[in-house]
């Protein structure tokens, strides 16, 4: 039976398999290439997506639970956001392969949290590994983003 | 001298231009190597050897499965040399017979359904006849009971001038230590992965994720057995490196192009899941260091005697050019005139080890700097104290023999380190800490470091990089360079050097994706290069572009984009050469013997003071980094943003080498913790802010003084943790990761 599911604000209807990953459904079916897969097992958050506004790894997620599930991949994160100004402008990208996955969870720690402290904006990234920038330059954009001073 | 630090020097973020592949990464548009559109692709796959080195008696395929639907690759369908081309030919691209370790690729398959080829994976069983006794241990290949190779010694160096024994002579105190150093996985979050295309000429493309376009173009052509004009080389958008993208690439692309050209005409795509990528793909050289020290009363160093030695693992591959480069790097930044560096890379039965940013230098100072910390303990003396009694300054004879220059910064770096962090108040805190018996234990330790940028040596003037700009009819610059964006920042830092000399906005200079097909040999993407040695041929190629619009399209001495792109109208329009070229050539002082390892190893030297702060639970022995400071002199910051980035993304790594990150291995002496459960590196839990504090001394050989940047963050934050570590505990340390199991020995042998 297929999945019927909206990504990015648009209806979706894939005939996969049950079991089939949800990364696999939103790179191969729904050409969605911003989604990345940095492990294949939950450990890296390169695979992050939103479920019902809450942050998955969509590379433990199978198919057969999406239905009618609302799903937001980096692509449907607004073009020009407060949150991307300052990820440009504060270096939060270096080899960029975490970022799309950064970027979801920076959004849904926004959400949670207008205002986070550092404490909060740790916790809300630890899921999500970056090799390149020892995440310091992601922690200010978040601030910056969030309103707060970059100059940390 | 004067020396500036960089937020006093502007406002950071105006001097820090966007990066130009900031929009498209934060989008999610970027395409790597996983992401290339590519029609009708098969996916490819590796067979490999399972024991510790031995002989290939057969290759068994399961009559079950019709392989008539697959594209089979062995070493037979070779059309070139059977070697992976680096600096020597020893090692296969798909094994024939005699192999070395586990791992190595017997038979590459491919199909379009990525179900069926795993399937078929496990129909191939291989007969191996296996090596008896291996060897995975430093000192057990050296004693070379059982040889992989004569002595099972690749390379043997000596850096020594003066005389140890004299120094023994002088010396009122003298300490002796071994330390070790585990390997290091790079992991970069993208693994490894490339695209081959057969085109319809049966001309062979490779597209994929890459430091070094060119050394893949090189080992394409000799395992094709094609000429270059049939080959070409694109990189794609690379998802991190660190080194681990230098030489390996090369041995994937083969594989890709070997089953490209068997598939038809269907394109094959061969990326790794993490967990090969872990097992095969080179890391950190693992190390072990015996070292004395000794110094007179006053603390002055009066000798370094050190045996270093490093595990290059099965083939040769780079561990000549790491090892020399841990070996130049092994005295430090300190003035001492008897110094003996015995180093030593030696085969063993693990897959071969590779690079790793700081090549070599991060284990040798980490041996280094850990002794200089012992050597103050049996002095009675401060460790910044001594360090400030024997960092070099301008005039002093360096290590390899060379008289420092003005552009010597040891003591400032140190200075503002101290200052920075509050050192001697912190020290006196943590010590009524301590006494008081808390719940925890706190300590500051620090380490001051050198590191030299480029190719050590000779190594620029035998690579002589070319670099090449194109002006285009409408005023805009490409620049053409084979050096790659893997995340560093290189596409922004070049195309602001660019746009700087030419006077010209940065949205008119764009950087051409490095295709092997239009781009020059600019050298590899290593050894904090691509800022310095590649930047200043950018400079150079500028004002040749300049110099010839000037002359021969009348572009006047002062000019604006505008009259720039008029210029570059009428000297495309005269059909005149749009494209010049600036070629390598060596500072006219630099003389490097590369066997007495005398005169002047590199164009530019950094200096560098780091100062960390941690905090050990006395229960469970965890360690916390409670601040880290890293005190930089790089010469000059190009893009502020992106220098404080790459420190911090180093400083981190190095975090990782000193508590957490540890290569275990199986008795096949493969990686063990495959998966990123139980390989462990830093996540934002773990770490707070990194305090970066950039000096520039303006004295660097590239753009306006600028020094390499890339690697030199990975020297300092291990022996500065060790060393905080084993003040708050009061025990020695001789070895990394300083994990809870290790503490809990030391502290219960220590009797505490
Ligand atoms: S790929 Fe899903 S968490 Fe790593
Ligand atoms: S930017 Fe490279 S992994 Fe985060």
């Amino acid at each position: 039976m297929p999945t019927t599911m909206r990504i990015n604000g648009k209806a979706f209807q894939s005939s996969s398999a049950p079991n089939a990953r949800l990364l696999d459904v939103l790179r191969n079916e729904c050409d969605l290439k911003g989604t990345k897969e940095g492990c294949g097992e939950g450990e890296c958050g390169a695979c992050a997506v939103l479920v019902n506004g809450k942050l998955v790894n969509s590379c433990l997620v199978p198919l057969g639970q999406m239905e009618q599930a609302e799903i937001t991949t980096v692509e449907g994160l607004p073009e020009d956001s407060a949150l991307a100004r300052a990820f440009v402008q504060c270096g939060a990208t270096q080899c960029g392969i975490c970022t799309p996955g950064m970027m979801l969870a920076a959004t849904a720690l926004l959400m949670e949290h207008a205002n986070p402290t550092l404490e909060e904006i740790r916790w809300g990234l630890s899921g999500n590994l970056c090799r390149c920038t020892g995440y310091g330059r992601i922690y200010a954009a978040i601030a910056q983003a969030a309103g707060g001073s970059a100059d940390v | 001298m004067s020396l500036t630090l960089v937020k006093q020097r502007t406002d950071q973020q105006t001097a820090s231009p966007r990066r130009v592949d900031g929009v498209a990464k934060i989008r999610g548009t970027a395409l790597y190597v996983d992401d290339l559109p590519c029609a009708d692709v098969l996916h490819g796959a590796t067979v490999r050897t399972t024991e510790a080195g031995g002989t290939l008696q057969e290759v068994v395929f399961d009559p079950a499965i019709d392989w008539s639907e697959f594209v089979v690759v062995t070493a037979r369908d070779i059309p070139g040399m059977n070697a992976v081309k680096l600096l020597e030919n020893d090692q296969v691209v798909l094994v024939d017979r005699a192999f070395r370790h586990a791992g190595e690729a017997v038979v590459l398959l491919a199909h379009a359904d990525p179900e069926k080829l795993r399937m078929a994976l496990n129909g191939v069983s291989l007969v191996e006849l296996p090596n008896t006794a291996p060897i995975f241990d430093i000192d057990a290949a050296l004693a070379a009971q059982h040889e992989i190779i004569p002595g099972n010694i690749y390379t043997d160096y000596l850096l020594d001038r003066g005389d140890v024994a004299e120094g023994e002579h002088l010396a009122d105190v003298v300490i002796e230590e071994r330390f070790l150093t585990p390997s290091q996985e790079q992991l970069y979050i993208e693994p490894q992965g490339m695209l081959a295309h057969l085109q319809k000429d049966g001309s062979i493309l490779v597209e994929g994720s890459m430091q070094c376009p060119y050394y893949v173009l090189d080992a394409l052509v000799q395992c094709m057995g094609m000429d270059k004009d049939h080959l070409r080389v694109v990189q794609s958008t690379t998802g991190g490196a660190f080194g681990g993208k230098e030489d390996y690439p090369s041995v994937i692309a083969c594989h890709a192009a070997l089953l490209a050209l068997k598939a038809g005409g269907r394109s094959v795509k061969l990326v790794y899941e993490r967990g090969e990528d872990l097992r095969v793909t080179p890391k950190r050289h693992p190390s072990r260091t015996l070292i004395r020290l000794g110094a007179n009363k006053a603390g002055e160093l009066q000798f370094i005697d050190m045996d270093f030695a490093i595990d290059g693992g099965a083939y040769r591959t780079l561990s000549p050019v790491v090892l020399s480069r841990g070996v130049i790097h092994a005295p430090g930044p300190y003035k001492c005139p008897h110094i003996r560096v015995r180093g030593r890379a030696v085969a063993t039965n693990h897959p071969p080890f590779g690079a790793f940013r700081g090549f070599g230098a991060p284990q040798s100072i980490f041996a280094m700097e850990v002794a200089m910390d012992r050597l103050a303990r049996k002095l009675a003396m401060d460790p910044a104290e001594l360090r400030r009694i024997n960092l070099l300054r301008t005039g002093d004879v360096n290590p390899t023999g060379d008289v420092v220059g003005a552009d010597c910064f040891a003591h400032a770096a140190l200075d503002v380190a101290l200052e920075h962090t509050h050192y001697y108040h912190r020290l006196a805190e943590y010590r009524a800490w301590n006494a008081a018996g808390h719940q925890t234990r706190k300590g500051i330790g620090l380490a001051t470091f050198v590191h030299g940028a480029g190719f050590t040596g000779n190594g620029e003037l035998h690579l002589a990089s070319r670099v090449s700009l194109q002006a285009l009819a409408n005023g805009h610059v490409e620049i053409l360079c084979s050096n790659t964006e893997m995340g560093q920042g290189a596409a922004t830092t070049l195309v602001q050097i660019a746009a700087d000399a030419l006077g010209l906005p940065m949205d008119r200079v764009h950087l051409a994706q490095t295709d092997t097909s239009r781009v020059p040999n600019s050298g590899p993407t290593v050894a904090s290069r691509t800022c310095m040695v590649v930047g200043d041929l950018i400079q150079k190629a500028a004002g040749q572009l300049l110099q010839r619009l000037r002359e021969t399209a009348a572009l006047a001495v002062s000019h604006d984009a505008q009259s720039f792109a008029a210029a570059c109208t009428r000297l495309c329009a005269a059909a005149g050469d749009a494209l010049v070229t600036a070629q390598y050539q060596p500072p006219a002082d630099m003389r490097w013997d590369e066997q007495a390892f005398l005169g002047r190893a590199y164009a530019s030297y950094a200096w560098a003071a780091y100062i960390a702060e941690v905090e050990v639970d006395v229960l469970t022995l965890a360690t916390r980094v409670l601040d880290f400071t890293a005190v930089q002199e790089i010469g000059n910051a190009v893009h502020p943003v992106i220098v404080q980035g790459q420190i911090e993304g180093g400083v981190a790594q190095g975090i990782g080498y000193a508590l957490y990150e540890d290569v275990l291995w199986n008795e096949r002496g493969v990686m063990a913790n495959d998966r990123l459960t139980n390989y462990i590196i830093p996540t934002s839990a773990d770490l707070g802010f990194i305090h970066v504090v950039l000096l520039e001394g303006g004295l660097g050989a590239g753009p306006k003084g600028a020094k390499g940047v890339g690697e030199l963050p990975m020297d300092g934050p291990a022996p500065a943790i060790v060393n905080a570590i084993q003040q708050a505990l009061d025990i020695d340390i001789r070895q990394i990761p300083v994990r809870p199991e290790m503490l809990l020995e030391l502290t219960v042998s220590g009797g505490n």
